[in-house]
């Protein structure tokens, strides 16, 4: 994982709520054994037309937005299955960063350790930036806030392990991995309980 | 001693690091379910670091969402879908193979779904912290587990060192009091929950059902409420065990034996949420507001009493999700013409689902143009219905009695609808494209479903029994 401390783009924006990962990529792409190259399956359904020409009414299929690595969604970004998946397919196809009001659990978790950074912004901010697709936005990492053109600043929580693991561009494995002793005491402590 | 909830029991018995500012919990992993999507990438991140895997014994690795549910041909081989399905079942083979882990695959009397599974042969039980690369995982949440859904990097830290790194999460009580009507099951229950918090309600929680509705409900039941806690966004779903857990559990495989069952039940019973312990919130709902309850949207939020108009769209998303449905709003949608109905899932695929489905279908036909599926849970639940006859009914019915896995649920395996085929589905999840690009699913009760599929229509299955009877 490369460090991640700066993201500047302009914004595509998916003005929907509760975009589900089996839209972001649907179950029959995940019989792959690997986890490169999804990119081409991201939003599939939605993105190509029954020939499978892009379809021209999907906003991340306009012009505009080419080369984006920033996507406003609507509330609640991410819902439904545990496929990480999802966070692979937007990785692969250009996004680092995903803004919503509520971006869901299982989602965010896979996605901050694979370097897709999830923003939770305030309900009136999140309504400015899905009206304004397009703006460039300046995404601080370690200062935590969102630069808009207009000179406001947009603060958002990060969880500060996850921060640290972005930041440094390292993974979560290693961290758990030197707690060893402490795993191997937990076991011996509990070898003769039931659960 | 200071008062705690269940949830706080179990996630304190389980820390080996507790959280500070800086980090978050190391929480040790009772017991890790494995299945051939979502773990190819884990094991090669183990490989390509030189790691073994900490604790095989403590992995249960079944082949579910990719496998076809259509008998293996008389040389032995399965019809998958793509070679990439087969090849994802090889790999779990091989990986297990050469990481010493229990593979409950082809020919295994367990193999099955993997949160039937589980349960089934007494690997989960009260008390204990289970993860699978499976957002329904939360089903297990049925025995007073704590259980949540993980991705596959997750998989991996879990292989290595049979941990997770956890934040800990707040805490929800659902509270349904009362007795459910006669009719109105646990799938009608947790759809009337999904809609009243909503799709988003549960984020960043854990939900502990309880109540006298709950504590009625038997294992069966409990394990369908837990299992769509996701569908509210609920990091999990736990009910306390009760002497309906202990009784189910008594003498499965893995459940423990003779002094140490004893010893297990006396520690179960400790694992309810104490008098005064707080949480972090609270919804009331009475069991006698619940009538049978169905999906008309493209979430497991939008549900409406099956006999009732459905709601006028409020905004463009809801728009856009009846156009996608082809349903108006004010639209009653008894009446409205099914294609495919699909009995199955680790939502209902247990032999009580069954069940109720073939009483239904008993002495009854499939309606003309209607394509029935009839999906059970794992092998044993297959053969079990078997003993009773259950597949003698569907088959009589018209209906297709097949193989154990995932099937149309996630569509994974090649069981999909066509496009604007409208299926009545007991699954979970009604996206768009889920049970096929362009299908449409309406989510409901195995009795829903069976009265659909031999009456050619949504049909209130109260009005239903009693032209019956």
């Amino acid at each position: 994982m490369k460090p991640l401390t700066q993201i500047r783009s302009r914004t595509a924006v998916l003005p929907f709520e509760n975009i589900d990962t089996d839209r972001i990529i649907p179950a029959r792409f995940l019989t792959t054994t690997e986890r490169s190259g999804l990119g081409r399956f991201a939003f599939n359904d939605w993105r190509y037309s029954a020939d499978g020409s892009d379809n021209p009414d999907f906003p991340l299929n306009k012009p505009e937005t080419k080369g984006c690595a920033i996507l406003v969604a609507g509330h609640n970004f991410g819902c439904g299955s545990s496929r990480e998946h999802a966070p692979w397919a937007l990785l692969d196809f250009g996004l680092q960063a995903v803004i919503s009001s509520e971006i869901a659990d299982i989602f965010r978790s896979n996605s901050l350790k694979n370097g897709l950074l999830t923003i939770v912004v305030p309900a009136d901010a999140h309504r400015r930036l899905l009206e304004q697709p397009g703006i460039e936005l300046s995404i601080d990492v370690r200062e935590q806030f969102v630069a808009v053109p207009d000179g406001s600043r947009i603060g958002f929580e990060l969880e500060p392990f996850a921060k640290h693991c972005l930041l440094n561009g390292v993974d979560q494995l290693g961290y758990l991995l030197q707690q060893n002793d402490a795993i191997t005491a937990y076991e011996h402590q509990h070898k003769d309980q039931a659960a | 001693m200071t008062a705690k909830t269940l949830f706080e029991k179990v996630w304190d018995a389980h820390e080996v690091v507790a959280e500070t500012n800086d980090t978050p919990a190391t929480l040790y992993v009772d017991l890790h379910l494995i299945h051939e999507v979502t773990t190819p990438q884990a094991f090669t991140e183990l490989r390509q670091r030189g790691l073994p895997v900490r604790r095989p014994d403590k992995v249960l690795a079944t082949l579910d969402h990719s496998t076809p549910t259509s008998p293996a041909d008389a040389a032995g081989n399965y019809a998958y879908v793509t070679p990439e399905a087969g090849q994802q079942v090889a790999m779990l083979e091989a990986n297990c193979a050469e990481f010493g882990i229990e593979l409950n695959g082809w020919g295994s009397d367990h193999r099955g779904i993997v949160h039937v599974i589980g349960p089934e042969y007494g690997a989960t039980q009260p008390g204990m912290t289970i993860v699978c690369g499976d957002s329904h995982t939360a089903t297990h949440g049925a025995f007073g587990a704590l259980a949540f859904g993980i991705g596959t990097t997750e998989v991996g830290h879990v292989l290595a060192t049979q941990c997770l790194l956890q934040r800990k999460p707040k805490t929800l009580a659902i509270h349904v009091n009362g007795k459910l009507k006669p009719g109105v099951g646990a799938k009608d229950l947790i759809l009337h929950v999904i809609g009243k918090i909503g799709v988003g309600g549960g984020t960043g929680q854990v939900i502990e059902y309880r109540g006298s509705a709950i504590e009625a409900l038997s294992m069966e039941q409990r394990m369908t409420v837990c299992n769509m806690s996701i569908e509210a966004g609920a990091r999990a779903g736990l009910i306390a065990p009760d002497e309906t857990t202990f009784a189910w559990l008594k003498g499965r495989p893995r459940a423990p034996q003779g002094a140490a069952w004893d010893a297990a039940v006396t520690h179960w019973k400790s694992l309810v949420t104490d008098d005064g312990a707080a949480y972090d919130n609270e919804v009331f709902i009475d069991a006698t507001d619940i009538g049978a309850t169905i999906t008309y949207g493209t979430h497991p939020g939008m549900v409406t009493p099956i006999g009732a108009a459905i709601p006028a769209a409020r905004d463009a998303q809801e728009e856009k999700a009846l156009a996608y449905m082809q349903f108006s709003g004010g639209q009653r949608l008894t009446g409205e013409k099914v294609d495919v109905v699909f009995v199955g899932s680790c939502t209902n695929s247990r032999l009580s689902d069954l069940r109720e489905a073939a009483d239904v279908m008993r002495g009854r036909k499939v309606a003309p143009g209607v394509r029935a599926l009839i999906v059970p849970g794992s092998v044993l639940i297959k053969r079990e219905a078997e003993a009773e006859g259950l597949d003698e009914v569907f088959r009589a019915a018209g209906a297709e009695w097949r193989e154990a896995g995932c099937s149309m649920c996630i569509g994974m395996n090649g069981d999909i609808a066509q496009p604007g085929q409208l299926v009545v589905s007991t699954s979970n999840r009604n996206f768009e494209g889920r049970q096929g690009k362009g299908a449409r699913t309406v989510l409901a009760s195995p009795l829903v479903a069976a009265v659909a599929a031999v009456t050619g229509q949504i049909t209130d299955p109260s009005t239903f029994l009693e032209q019956a009877a």
